[in-house]
């Protein structure tokens, strides 16, 4: 309850920081929406009432809220359209390339991980060092690497794009996932590695390596069992993350998701959209911590039998 | 126990060896910076369209861009950018979090209650997507992005400061001096500080790693350092579309640059951090 309660309470400061953004920017409010527009009379008094700016402040933002509550983010100034229904539009392709990145994290971050706990010395040190390498590259690097590779030297994906259909789709957006994957996967191994080394020197680990069962076993039941609380946490958390790094990975490959559309609306100060982007984030960003908060005991089964 | 587990293989590959190595990266990358127009063969602004896209080699010893421009001038001039905006983010930030922590730790109650809110509010708004929303109200520039990433950065300090100060503040020299009728500013500035100082140099090290990373990113983005400026960032944001003619130079040799730059600032960071959790 009292999560819940912290996260309404960040949520309202958030979205009060957010709205207010509006009025530290630069210039009166009214002509900095239209900004990059041309400000007739006729355009300035319609922003002023959409946006009730004759009203005060406090007023300003419960009409702001009240909107964003039910789905009314504004009207973008570029698109000339609902921002709701222009977010909405994008969502399917940034969550098919979020849903992938996500896959092969949740796969290869435990998997390095604990072929990294299993095998001290060389094996360890390779994997180490090359997660290292992996958390320091930016994904928009590896993307054009991945590019000229893939698309411009072999041709077998595209390198722009997001791709009709779900098949067409699926293949356009391999290459934007494992950019999108890369530092996270690298982050995740090194979390599960030292999550399975301290397994490895639990009691139990020894009395069934004692008993003699085999490794496989021992490896599978306990130790990558035992580390599943931590896999589990670190995967909830990085979701907001991975949306925020779209924006990155969306612009190198020209897939036109949220990412794009944020980067894009930051460049010509497409304010009412940046507003409901930056607090859609910060609502995943916590919703992440509460759902995480709330799911990861039940990795431990421990506590899912009790 | 965990720990006899875990040293050998971590300190064969953090031990003296990569930690020198990564320190000899960054002294050259500072070096690199403050010489650039020395160190640099060529000027980095000189356009040769009679040299595009060439590759490496010859008269360009890493080859040119798109406009004909030598790509080792112009990632040697790139380092200053590269290394001045984090320094800028790192240093806000320590100073900020140093203030926050060790104000919350030490007044505890509400203050400490406030502070630590405030600073998990923060938490929420990831430096990138911040720094985005400050580029959407003032305009694109190294400045503002600096500013706004130092204020996401400042809990991360902050919490550790928090954190490390209370447990310093149970120690019975801070009662000592206490009982000697020091004032708490003096005994947190004089005393207390010092002895956490390595903490806090481990943080903001791999702090700068991760500053030099969202700086690159927004500059790629088109939103922080504007091209033609020869900055990291804002090379790989031109080189882009070289990408797609089949000539990688442009965007790789800034790309390793970064990399190159936040591996050696990550070892660095790790090992002192490591140094501080065996005393």
């Amino acid at each position: 309850m009292r999560r819940v309660f912290w996260m309404a309470l960040t949520l309202a400061v958030s979205s009060f920081l957010i709205f207010g953004a509006l009025q530290l920017a630069p210039g009166d409010p009214a002509s900095f929406l239209l900004s990059g527009r041309s400000a007739t009379p006729e355009a300035i008094a319609a922003i002023r009432e959409r946006y009730h700016l004759d009203e005060p402040f406090l007023a300003q933002y419960w009409h702001w809220l009240g909107g964003v509550l039910t789905g009314d983010f504004g009207r973008s100034v570029q698109f000339r359209s609902d921002v709701g229904g222009l977010i909405a539009s994008r969502v399917p392709v940034t969550l098919t390339l979020i849903a992938m990145a996500f896959l092969l994290i949740m796969v290869a971050g435990p998997l390095l991980g604990l072929l990294s706990a299993a095998r001290p010395g060389r094996v360890d040190r390779s994997i180490l060092v090359a997660g290292s390498v992996a958390v320091a590259t930016p994904s928009f690097v590896l993307g054009f690497v991945l590019i000229a590779i893939f698309s411009v030297n072999l041709g077998w994906f595209p390198s722009m794009g997001a791709g009709e259909g779900l098949a067409d789709r699926l293949h356009h957006l391999t290459l934007p996932a494992i950019a999108l994957a890369l530092t996270f996967a690298g982050v995740l191994a090194r979390v599960s590695r030292s999550a399975m080394i301290e397994q490895l020197g639990q009691e139990y680990v020894t009395v069934a390596r004692g008993r003699g069962v085999p490794e496989r076993t021992v490896l599978r039941r306990h130790v990558l069992r035992g580390a599943m609380t931590v896999i589990v946490t670190y995967g909830g958390l990085l979701v907001p993350g991975l949306l925020v790094s779209t924006v990155l990975v969306e612009t190198t490959f020209g897939v036109n998701g949220l990412g794009q559309l944020l980067q894009y609306s930051v460049t010509v100060k497409d304010f009412p959209v940046v507003q409901a982007l930056t607090l859609l984030t910060v609502a995943l960003f916590v919703l992440a911590n509460l759902v995480v908060d709330l799911l990861a005991p039940l990795a431990d089964p421990r506590v899912r039998n009790r | 126990m965990n720990t006899v587990v875990v040293r050998p293989g971590l300190r064969r590959l953090k031990g003296d060896g990569l930690r020198t190595a990564a320190l000899v990266v960054i002294a050259l990358l500072v070096l690199t910076a403050i010489l650039a127009p020395l160190v640099a063969p060529a000027d980095p602004d000189a356009i040769d369209l009679s040299a595009t896209l060439a590759g490496p080699g010859g008269d360009h010893l890493l080859g040119t861009d798109a406009s004909g421009r030598d790509l080792l001038s112009r990632v040697i001039h790139g380092a200053r950018s590269g290394l001045l905006g984090p320094l800028g983010v790192v240093a806000i930030s320590t100073v900020l979090g140093v203030l926050a922590g060790l104000t919350a730790a030490w007044h505890g109650g509400w203050v400490d209650t406030l502070l630590s809110r405030s600073m998990e509010l923060v938490f929420a708004f990831p430096g990138l997507l911040l720094a985005m929303l400050v580029v959407a109200m003032y305009g694109p520039g190294q400045t503002g992005p600096m500013i706004t990433l130092a204020v996401a950065y400042t809990p991360f300090v902050g919490r550790m400061v928090r954190g490390v100060a209370r447990a310093e503040m149970g120690r019975p020299y801070i009662a000592a001096y206490r009982a000697l009728g020091f004032g708490g500013l003096a005994i947190c500035l004089r005393h207390l500080l010092p002895n956490i100082a390595p903490v806090i140099l481990a943080q903001s090290t791999i702090n700068f790693g991760y500053a030099l990373l969202d700086l690159a990113g927004l500059s790629f983005l088109g939103l922080g350092v504007q091209p033609p400026a020869a900055d990291w960032g804002a090379m790989i944001n031109e080189g882009q579309t070289a990408v797609l003619m089949g000539a990688l130079g442009p965007v790789l040799v800034p790309g390793v640059a970064i990399v190159l730059s936040v591996v050696a600032f990550n070892i660095v960071g790790e090992s002192l951090a490591d140094r501080v959790a065996r005393r």
